[in-house]
């Protein structure tokens, strides 16, 4: 386990260098020279000049990636613009409020989407299947910025249950967390509803009704925990999905996070914050994605036995 | 059995008719624009601004006063128009990569292979961030952001295809007949494999138009006056208390063409009976 472990941790290195490289490129491949986008309107060559040196924008690319690259391993992402304050400050104030609301989307998506697509599949065909297949087409189809906005105006413009927007107290969180949530809930109860029943199917669930077994007991102790096996999966390679969602809702529901931080950042072009947010979002990304694998390795030997 | 038959048979279906018939008045919305919305788009009423619907706007009016309705029906034609377009070439480019990679090996394979993995893991709105961070905010950008960020879909499922279809007997004999690599590619290969890519390719405009008004959502994407579905949610934010409906109706056009979308793009899978192919990805 402890060898799958690092492995997959080292696969994770070229990938966070390519991405990387990508996000140094954005300062440069911007129609432009960067030092337009920092020095103040009428200066002279030599102060364009002295501010190229500072950044290091007189060196090779390569070499400026290097020093780029060092400066973010060691929590330099160097200063906004617009805001004038070290990057990593404003990462290090956004980042909890992005990892709770996505920790809590995902744990919300997987319970209820498990307990949903149970449902549906233990009562196929009933009306519980047809309701629940019917929220899970509308979860997955509907853009999820407007559902947030359309859970604004029943719960906190209409009702006045939770507050509008903001992340001031823990009740904040609700909204945002079923928006996201909903939409994940929808893959899960999917996949767990067609995983269990095709479990169903299989010989040793047969053998356990002839046994004798209650119904109730074979679904939930049998059925279920053979089917959770692809919902491990495709949550796994989905998990980057649920953290894509907590950037649409952030800004929707102007809460502060590393979302709302990239998409206030992209419309005022202010390049450094861009380029932080982003690479914190990618890393956010391969890590979750390593939890996945490294859950799902830890029910299946199979998966262990394939990386070696 | 004509390339139509399938397509017959989905529309035959109760979910496939229904979904059909939206999509094909989504789609007139779009084409006929001028000739269909009450009003012109553009144009500023401020004494009328913030209207409920009723008789004069069905729909209601936005903060400038303009026509709620027509307003999403010019819409239409701004997210069909970059939605299609963006995943067309994503498509296209898709297929090329796809069955090139698929059909040569090779270093080309394991680069093309290793560039589509490293996307594939990250969310498509993370990908459309990157490209428009690096090319700026606007329509076109929309439209680039998102074929890139698909592109990895489609030349994962044309691979796949070409991988499974390259092995048969009748490829060995075409190539023992001398037949060249292009024309076994084009000629041979690709139409089989074109059916589960382009359904795919369906179904992704679905996601594409979510995708579009999201950017649009943004302020990333259309620039105003444009009417774009998303953009006027993103205005009607703002008037959140005294306003819903130009939250609400934006909201739930994008809601109903995805919807169809998603249906008619069911219903052709069963048709064609590809659920398998597309699935072997």
């Amino acid at each position: 386990m402890i060898s799958f472990f690092i492995k997959r941790l080292l696969l994770l290195i070229p990938v966070f260098l390519a991405v990387s490289l990508v996000i140094f490129m954005i300062v440069h491949l911007v129609p432009g020279d960067p030092i337009d986008n920092l020095v103040q309107i009428n200066s002279s060559p030599e102060q364009k000049a002295a501010l190229a040196a500072k950044y290091g924008l007189d060196k090779p690319l390569y070499q400026q990636y290097a020093i780029w690259l060092g400066n973010a391993l060691t929590g330099d992402l160097g200063d906004a613009i617009i805001l004038r304050r070290p990057v990593s400050d404003l990462i290090a104030q956004n980042l909890p409020h992005s990892l709770s609301l996505g920790a809590l989307a995902l744990l919300f998506s997987t319970v209820v989407g498990i307990a949903a697509g149970t449902l549906a599949a233990i009562y196929k065909d009933s009306w519980i299947d047809r309701v629940t297949m019917t929220l899970i087409l509308l979860g997955s189809t509907v853009p999820g910025f407007w559902l947030g906005l359309l859970l604004i105006m029943l719960f906190a413009v209409q009702l006045g249950w939770f507050p509008v927007s903001g992340a001031r107290s823990w009740d904040a969180l609700v909204l945002p967390v079923l928006t996201i949530g909903l939409g994940g809930v929808a893959l899960v109860a999917r996949v767990t509803r067609v995983a269990m029943m095709e479990t169903a199917r299989k010989d040793f669930v047969m053998m356990l009704h002839a046994k004798g077994v209650p119904p109730w007991q074979i679904e939930l102790r049998h059925v279920l925990r053979h089917a959770l096996l692809p919902v491990v999966t495709i949550l796994s390679l989905r998990i980057g999905w649920i953290l894509g969602g907590a950037v649409t809702v952030e800004f929707v529901f102007a809460r502060p996070g590393l979302g709302s931080l990239l998409i206030t950042s992209l419309n005022q072009r202010d390049y450094p914050v861009v380029q932080g947010a982003l690479l914190m979002l990618a890393v956010a990304v391969m890590l979750g994605t390593l939890l996945g694998d490294i859950i799902q390795a830890a029910m299946d030997p199979r998966i262990r036995e394939r990386i070696k | 059995m004509t390339a139509f038959a399938p397509i017959r048979t989905a529309i035959g279906s109760p979910r496939g008719g229904a979904s059909a018939a939206v999509l094909v008045l989504v789609v007139t919305c779009a084409l006929f624009a001028p000739l269909i919305a009450p009003y012109a788009y553009d144009i500023q009423n401020l004494p009328s601004a913030n209207t409920q619907p009723g008789a004069a706007h069905w729909m209601g009016t936005d903060e400038f006063g303009r026509d709620l309705m027509s307003r999403i029906i010019y819409g239409a034609r701004t997210s069909l128009t970059v939605a299609v377009t963006a995943i067309s070439i994503s498509v296209a480019a898709g297929l090329t990569l796809g069955a090139m990679a698929g059909y040569f090996g090779g270093w080309f394979d394991r680069a093309v292979t290793a560039v589509v993995d490293l996307t594939w893991s990250f969310p498509e709105i993370l990908i459309a961030l990157i490209l428009i961070a690096i090319i700026g905010p606007g329509l076109e950008s929309t439209m680039v952001a998102i074929s890139i960020a698909y592109l990895a879909q489609f030349t994962r499922l044309t691979r796949a295809q070409i991988m499974a279809l390259k092995n048969e007997t009748y490829v060995e004999a075409t190539t023992n007949l001398g037949a060249g690599h292009f024309h076994i590619i084009f000629r041979h290969l690709l139409p089989n494999a074109l059916t589960p890519v382009i359904v795919a390719g369906m179904l992704a405009t679905g996601d594409a138009i979510i995708l579009e008004a999201t950017l649009g959502f943004f302020g990333l994407g259309a620039q105003p006056p444009t009417p774009s579905w998303g953009a006027m949610m993103s205005s009607g934010t703002a008037q959140i208390f005294i306003a819903p409906w130009i939250i609400i109706f934006p909201g739930l056009a994008i809601a109903i063409t995805v919807i169809s979308i998603n249906l008619f793009g069911d219903a052709l899978i069963e048709a064609l009976d590809i659920r398998n192919r597309l699935r072997s990805v």
